[in-house]
């Protein structure tokens, strides 16, 4: 009895794995191993690091800042980090990255669904396979260039709509237009719209595909037309994958910089009418402000871009988390 | 329901639909409705009389189809309009952005503008090009290129080959999040780091530093990724053969996956070249050629852009060079981003199965 027992506990014994964490003893003993391993995992510990820096830094240096300030960091309209004494808030910023970032959201959310959908269910395979590559190319384009066009060529066009909205929807008081250049919250959050629909498409478009065959089929031999296997099957399948592409475009319509600082004629105030120019966002304001800051300007501006790198991290963390719900896809290189 | 005014084709089992030719009979009369209405309201923009036209479209088809085919079938065949009408609304920008850089970049480009530096150009007249530009790019993206592989690549292999626990799980987490991190704080970190508390001034190095930051979690996700399809046999097969587990992962699992890793390293370049915000901040920018990415600033595609932009005063000629260099910037990353694709199709691991 004892030896058959023995000879069936042989194949549990833990084997080697490759993938497994504990290298085998054998294994590390090897110089050549240990010096690998030790390269590799320093290097995982040096993003780490970096990421600890990043945070430990910005707080130092915004917490310099803040020692001076003379005005409620978060609810001041003022912007005077070298007056005496040095005053300044993030009121205007909030507000700015908030209005804009939501108006993208509005426009850019539904189209790329739109065109997602497209893509997968409404255009011919190859068509479809076309537009999917270019779209592709398209989140490329540099933000830089996004801006140079929202400047030249996007806001001359926008004056006939400026002009409709205010003629139609003026009485409300959101979009009372002063006739001047249509270089507003509003125009910022058009142009952020069309920087964030390829990433949005992207995505949107990877989680579609997935939705299993089964289940359109299914719902096609009930009888149903084609919307509504998409608002049956497909829409549910793909709602967190959604959110969380919403929620990754929203992280970098929140953090862009210079196609908000070429396009946007800011000034430090909140306007009730969203055509009306003024206004800003923290990361245009960082790189409008930057050039003429004292030592103080610089970690006042720091102070910003350490609250604006919260709000990328709670924003990109909720996009993850509901991502890592659903380990088929990656969204991190879209 | 349905009431077979219209339709040829009617079977007991069937209910009555319109024919194929329809839509196309409702979108040609629209067109020609939104035509004389804006004519005869004397509409100047080809816009408004286009989002006329849509919106008799999508009406007009959703009556008959409603009348004929049954309520169901007219809210397909809406959806089907609003689906096309985000896709034709999403390409009008776009295609608008690509054609206007083509356009008004190639007016200045050619061999003098590539091959010559700003020096002596005043902003507002004509000449000059993006020689010193060009060279700073390619050294500062060159720089990033250098720090971020050896470290995205060694940490991708970390995560699959060796990574198991919290390490593993904490690095895996924040890779994600440095995904994110807006390129603005990148370049503040580096400012606050090497600016402000060790004292250097801007150079290209400063501008590398802040780009790798981006660069990194970008490699190692990509690299990450191909290394999780190479069989595990190939593995197991070098190390029964006594081969050591580094040399497995040099000779074996590397080589497999290499395409897969070039790709993703040169959508990651493109990615960081078109990068402004740190750039603005740790490398400023110059009008004479600077060769030197360790010291003083640097000029740089981006900032070019914005620089000719800011400082023409409303002159062509500093527009003309804008776009340009914009032209110069898209086709960069454009060539980078189809020839990684090329690679990922040509060379996409074999997966054993």
């Amino acid at each position: 009895m004892d030896i058959t027992t023995q000879t069936t506990k042989v194949p549990q014994t833990p084997q080697p794995s490759l993938t497994d964490g504990k290298p085998t003893p054998r294994g590390a003993t090897r110089p050549g191993d240990r010096i690998f391993l030790g390269l590799s995992r320093g290097s995982g510990i040096l993003v780490l690091v970096i990421m600890a820096a990043i945070a430990a830094f910005l707080t130092y240096r915004a917490a310099l800042a803040l020692g001076e300030n003379e005005a409620n960091f978060f609810t001041s309209l003022e912007w005077n980090p070298s007056g005496i004494p040095p005053k300044f808030g993030i009121a205007v910023l909030a507000f700015g990255t908030i209005v804009s970032s939501v108006i993208a959201m509005v426009i850019a959310v539904p189209i790329s669904v739109g065109i997602a959908l497209f893509i997968t269910h409404y255009a011919p395979r190859k068509l479809g396979g076309a537009i999917a590559y270019v779209i592709d190319l398209l989140a490329a384009v540099p933000s830089i260039v996004y801006g140079l066009w929202g400047a030249l060529v996007l806001v001359p066009h926008l004056e006939g709509l400026y002009g409709w909205l205010d003629d139609y929807l003026g009485w409300t008081g959101v979009f009372e237009w002063n006739g001047g250049a249509p270089r507003s919250l509003f125009t910022i959050g058009i142009l952020l719209a069309i920087m964030i629909l390829p990433i949005i498409t992207n995505v949107s478009r990877e989680v579609f595909r997935q939705v299993p065959r089964m289940h359109e089929e299914a719902a096609l031999a009930l009888g149903a037309t084609r919307w509504e296997v998409i608002r049956m099957s497909v829409l549910p399948f793909g709602r967190s994958g959604v959110i969380s592409a919403s929620m990754l475009g929203l992280g970098r319509a929140l953090g862009e910089t210079m196609a908000v600082a070429m396009v946007l004629s800011s000034s430090f105030d909140i306007n009730a009418s969203l055509l009306d120019t003024g206004g800003g966002t923290f990361a245009q304001n960082i790189a409008s402000k930057f050039n003429e800051a004292t030592v103080i300007g610089r970690d006042a501006l720091i102070a910003s871009g350490l609250v604006l790198f919260v709000i990328t991290l709670l924003v990109n963390g909720a996009a993850r988390l509901i991502i890592a719900r659903r380990k088929e896809y990656s969204g991190a290189n879209a | 329901m349905s009431h077979a005014t219209l339709s040829p084709r009617r079977s007991s089992l069937r209910g009555a639909t319109l024919p194929k030719w329809f839509a196309w009979a409702v979108a040609a009369g629209s067109v020609a409705a939104g035509l004389g209405i804006s004519a005869a309201a004397g509409l100047e923009s080809s816009i408004q009389w286009a989002l006329i036209a849509a919106v008799l479209f999508v009406l007009g088809s959703y009556a008959v189809s409603a009348k004929v085919e049954g309520r169901r079938q007219a809210k397909d065949r809406t959806a089907t309009s609003l689906v096309w009408v985000a896709f034709l609304l999403a390409v009008v920008p776009l295609a608008s952005l690509m054609w206007e850089t083509v356009k008004r970049g190639v007016k200045v480009l050619d061999g003098y503008f590539l091959t010559h530096s700003m020096g002596v150009v005043a902003d507002t007249e004509p000449g000059g090009g993006i020689y010193h530009a060009i060279l700073g790019t390619l050294e500062q993206v060159g720089l990033a290129t250098v720090i971020s592989v050896p470290v995205g690549v060694l940490t991708a292999i970390y995560l699959v080959e060796y990574g198991r626990g919290r390490l593993a799980k904490a690095v895996t987490f924040f890779v994600d999040v440095m995904t994110g991190i807006p390129s603005i704080v990148a370049g503040l970190f580096i400012l606050s780091v090497w600016v402000l508390m060790l004292d250097m001034g801007p150079s290209g190095f400063a501008g590398s530093m802040a780009l790798s930051i981006l660069m990194i979690p970008v490699v190692v996700r990509s690299t990450e990724e191909m290394l999780k399809l190479v069989p595990n046999e190939l593995r197991e097969a070098s190390l029964a053969l006594g081969v050591p587990k580094w040399r497995t992962i040099l000779k074996v699992v590397l080589p497999t996956s290499i395409g897969g890793i070039t790709t993703g390293v040169m959508l990651a370049i493109a990615r960081i070249t078109g990068e402004t915000a740190p750039v603005l901040l740790l490398v400023w920018v110059t009008n004479f050629i600077n060769a030197n990415p360790f010291q003083d600033p640097q000029a740089s595609l981006p900032m070019y852009i914005y620089l000719q932009y800011q400082n023409s005063g409303g002159y062509g000629a500093a527009y003309d060079r804008a776009w340009a260099a914009a032209l110069t910037l898209i086709a960069f990353i454009m060539i980078l981003n189809m020839v990684a694709r090329g690679i990922a199709r040509w060379k996409a691991p074999k997966t054993g199965r």
